[in-house]
């Protein structure tokens, strides 16, 4: 959860003990120096979660105010805290934010049924937070009875968005399309969906105008394209439009004659052929959309395609062209068009020649993220991305701060030159794909290159390490990372030591997850402490043990220390740790393979 | 770039003739001693089909066709192989499922040739992977519905087993053993600790890596492949046509300038829908995640049959098959795989059709 819970009381406000008959409110000096509702004014312009924690610890008068006051809530973590003591602390809330599952269940790692359900969370604040506005649900279990919930309850509704979530399928979203009235906000990503048709779009009513975003980009049924035509023309405030790959060029042409004052468009799949009429049709509607900053879709897009959106691309700050397997000569081209551009997401099939057309084209680039185009167990490594395609990028770059990296192969030189020339490196998350594979060139270990990434970037604050690693890396993170708040550690390390050196170091961490790891039960209890401080702890495939994670709860009775067991395990292993500081002690829903101990 | 997916490209390497057309069936009745058919041709009589599920008979003339030939193994040497057994079970079920999912065309008259059988294990063995009940490796599953669609392994039919397949089946297989072998080091597989790639097809999977969401993972099988399609060949040229199938939640596309024949075509429909069919009737329980019962697969297999049906310039639904190849791909609008009672009554219109082009 990210508001600070005040473990003592606070500095009472102080009256004057013994008001004497001749004193005047005037010398009543240590009462706060203006009435309870100005304070709560002036800080509900405060926004920031860190800044509202801040306030809240200042005294009591200040945290009431900033309760009274907060309008919404960011929780990281579903099980730290309860929809009970949420809503006793914060009565006025419009906005939740709700994280559920570990990270690593995105990857297959936590078995279905984990947990993460909504459902209680609905049930509160069906009765508490009668006027909510908008649901952010994240690795969450959502049923349709949920969103069917969802939508009777809060007359006011506006935004939902769930991403990675799972349980629901189109039915729930009918409900949402169906009776949400004031809806602004429709966006449903990446998730487990049971996708049975796109009747869901055809339950906004006639009357219905005030949508501003819409991304149904990962749904896969076809909805009815005169419904969405109609919808689009009627909603005039339209800013976000995604559609799924089902879409045509021509239906897109429709829409965006429809729309162009969108500020972000997510086309359909474009392999169609065009007619010379077609693609000057298309061409203008893109350079009709003036406002448009963010592109994404392209699903199966063709060479023929991209030239109709060079027009469009002038004002781009944000290119997704993380579904299209694009050649380096097409990236090439296009990103001659796009100068604006700020991030930029992309396949590996546009190899180091496509990178070295985004250094050179793309000077304002603060993200890169470049997935691999195909599974890389699955097909013969013959492209990818290098690490020449990421020095080329630096060097061209030098306001990037966030990198997502996908590579074949990588050097320490080149990692220690890349932070040479982008030292202000937030977020760095580099993954090399075959696990444990040292430098390329010198067949040592990335230590150094690890180690240069921590002593250069300062600011850096997210780590995804990988490549053969020795405790050298850690010892360095530990020393150095200063800022850092999320590690993220795979097939590394020799030792507790590594474990224990990130632990003992790093006085901002926040997350810690790692995976196959020869980190054992003394790593684990190196520092036990420092979980407090934290979110949370994920520790799967490394060497703790049950009798281990039993003596952490122990130590901890405020940590919820979590075992996953699965099938076969000879329950001597604690094949799955998760370990996360809670106000809502030990979990009362969770299923039988996840044991708290 | 890499051999697509879906293995569409590894056609050639295959000794399996996979029926398409009427004329190629005569040649097929005698080519049949040596070549395993492929049912295409929703022929399937599946009452042969017996509980073990090892052994498919062909009915019919084909009694040319020896058992041993017809014994269907996927991958590792023989079902006597240790290592094999606890596979059996998935096997199996796997082997029940040899129904084809569309037939190409039926007899004129209704009927369907009862000579030729299924033969279509190795597009099944994937289904088993997805049914498993780790559904941990239901991504992998995915992912590897390729190689295991593969018509590889059935190319081991009445020949020695290639060691090939003992790799494409032992990455499932490690996998489905990772949940009970929790004290084993978790080093993935065999290149990892030289750091170097090995050869693709002895790479062992690695559950949750690299860290990609399913969501992009099962979009990247689908991204490679048609772009694989796209690459290296004149773009302009492509002819992409939509395929929707019954009951399938999405549409897919197809380049029909990819294939040369109906039996590539056909085959990488089947690649492509064969995850629907089961998925469908998984909805008795969850979908598609656990153990479908025998009886269950029993039930798709003597259910609906498919057949593949196109649209064509002048808005009519015919069979495909009917017409030559390049014919077919000039007139094809679209495709839809339809259940085949919705497609009786196409025929006559197909063949008079082509009559009064001809």
């Amino acid at each position: 959860m990210d508001f600070s819970l005040p473990t003592e009381p606070m500095n009472h406000k102080r009256k004057n003990p013994d008001p004497s008959p001749d004193s005047d409110e005037s010398t009543t000096q240590l009462s706060s120096p203006f009435p309870d509702e100005v304070l709560e004014r002036v800080l509900s312009l405060l926004n920031s979660r860190k800044d509202r924690n801040s306030v809240s610890l200042v005294c009591k008068d200040w945290y009431d105010a900033e309760r009274w006051s907060r309008t919404h809530v960011f929780i990281g973590n579903c099980y730290s805290v309860s929809p009970e003591i949420l809503t006793r602390r914060f009565p006025n809330i419009r906005s939740v934010t709700l994280k559920g599952k570990p990270r690593f269940s995105d990857f297959d790692l936590v078995p279905p049924k984990w947990g993460a359900y909504v459902h209680s969370w609905l049930l509160v604040f069906a009765t508490k937070y009668h006027f909510l506005e908008e649901l952010r649900l994240k690795r969450m279990t959502v049923s349709d009875e949920n969103l069917k919930l969802l939508a009777l309850s809060f007359p006011n509704f506006k935004a939902l968005s769930l991403l990675s979530c799972d349980g629901f399928s189109t039915d729930g979203l009918a409900s949402i399309t169906t009776h949400c009235k004031n809806l602004t906000e429709l966006d449903i990503q990446e998730n487990d969906i049971d996708d049975k048709s796109g009747k869901w779009l055809s339950c906004f009513p006639e009357n219905f105008m005030s949508l501003e975003v819409l991304n149904f980009a990962n749904l896969n049924s076809d909805v009815n394209f005169e419904a969405l035509e109609r919808l689009v023309s009627r909603c005039k405030s339209l800013k976000v439009l995604k559609v799924n790959e089902n879409m045509t060029l021509e239906q897109l042409h429709r829409l965006l004659v429809l729309a162009p004052h969108l500020r972000e468009l997510g086309t359909g799949s474009l392999l169609q052929e065009l007619t010379p009429r077609q693609h000057s049709e298309l061409k203008s509607a893109f350079n009709n959309c003036k406002n448009l900053n963010m592109l994404s879709g392209f699903y199966e897009v063709t060479s023929i395609f991209l030239p109709v959106l060079y027009p469009a691309c002038t004002s781009l700050t944000f290119l997704n062209l993380s579904y299209a397997a694009l050649r380096s000569d097409e990236l090439s081209n296009l990103l001659v068009h796009c100068p604006l551009l700020q991030r930029l997401w992309v396949l590996d099939s546009v190899e180091d020649e496509g990178l070295e057309a985004v250094g050179s084209n793309c000077p304002l680039l603060e993200e890169l993220r470049v997935f691999p185009a195909s599974d890389p167990f699955e097909d013969e490594i013959l492209h990818g991305v290098t690490e020449a395609g990421f020095l080329a990028v630096s060097y061209g770059c030098k306001k990037l701060h966030y990198v997502l990296y996908f590579c074949r192969q990588m050097t320490n030189a080149a990692v220690a030159t890349i932070v040479q020339n982008c030292p202000d490196f937030t977020h760095f998350r580099l993954c090399i794909m075959n696990p444990r594979q040292p430098d390329y060139q010198t067949n040592e270990p990335m230590d150094e290159a690890f180690g240069a990434v921590v002593k250069t970037c300062t600011k850096l604050r997210r780590l995804a390490v990988s490549g053969l690693l020795t405790d050298l890396t850690f010892e360095y993170i530990g020393k150095y990372a200063n800022n850092l708040e999320t590690l993220s550690v795979a097939f590394a390390g020799s030792s507790d030591r590594g474990m224990e050196c990130v632990l003992k170091g790093c006085p901002k961490l926040r997350k810690l997850e790692i995976r196959d790891c020869p980190f054992g039960n003394a790593a684990l209890l190196s520092s036990f402490r420092k979980y407090e401080s934290m979110r949370s702890l994920w520790m799967s495939g490394c060497k703790v043990t049950m009798d281990g994670c039993r003596l952490l709860a122990q130590e901890m009775p405020r940590l919820n220390v979590e075992v996953i067991r699965e099938c076969g395990n000879d329950g001597f292993q604690a094949d799955k740790l998760y370990v996360y500081r809670s106000v809502a002690g030990p979990r009362k829903d969770a299923p039988s393979f996840v044991l708290t101990l | 770039m890499s051999p697509p997916l879906l293995g569409v490209g590894e056609e050639d390497q295959s000794n399996v003739t996979l029926l398409a057309s009427p004329a190629s069936i005569d040649s097929l009745c005698r080519n049949s001693s040596e070549l395993k058919e492929r049912n295409y041709m929703g022929l399937s009589d599946c009452s042969s089909v017996d509980s073990s599920g090892v052994s498919m008979v062909s009915d019919g003339n084909k009694s040319s066709l020896n058992l041993k030939a017809t014994e269907l193994r996927l991958g590792l040497p023989g079902c006597q192989s240790p290592e094999r057994d606890p596979e059996r079970c998935l096997l199996s079920s796997a082997q029940l499922d040899e129904k084809p999912l569309f037939p190409l065309h039926p007899l004129k008259d209704g009927q369907y040739p009862s000579s030729q059988k299924a033969v279509g294990s190795g597009s099944k063995r994937g289904f088993s992977d997805a049914m498993d009940g780790f559904t941990k490796e239901k991504y992998l599953a995915k992912s590897e519905v390729a190689p295991m669609l593969s018509p590889r392994p059935s190319s081991n039919l009445g020949l020695k087993t290639e060691p090939t397949n003992a790799k494409e089946v032992a990455p499932s297989k490690i996998v489905q053993e990772r949940p009970r072998a929790a004290n084993e080091p978790r080093p993935n597989h065999n290149g990892s600790a030289n750091g170097n790639s090995s050869a693709p097809a002895t790479k062992a999977q690695v559950v949750g890596w690299p860290p990609i969401r399913s969501f992009r993972k099962n979009s990247l099988a689908s991204t490679s492949k048609n772009n694989d399609e796209v690459e290296g060949k004149a773009v302009p040229g492509a002819i992409f046509v939509k395929v929707s199938m019954d009951g399938a939640p999405y549409l897919r596309k197809v380049d029909l300038k990819n294939y040369s024949k109906y039996q590539e075509l056909s085959s990488a429909l089947e690649k492509m829908f064969s995850c629907f069919t089961i998925g469908q009737y998984g909805s008795h329980g969850t979908l598609g995640r656990e153990m479908l019962s025998e009886s269950k697969l029993k039930d798709l297999l003597h259910g609906s049959e498919y057949v593949l049906t196109y649209e064509d310039k002048d808005g009519d639904w015919m069979l495909v098959g009917d017409v030559p190849w390049e014919m077919f791909i000039e007139t094809c609008k679209r495709m839809r795989i339809m259940k085949s009672s919705d497609a009786i009554g196409l025929a006559p219109r197909a063949v008079e059709k082509c009559r009064n082009r001809n």
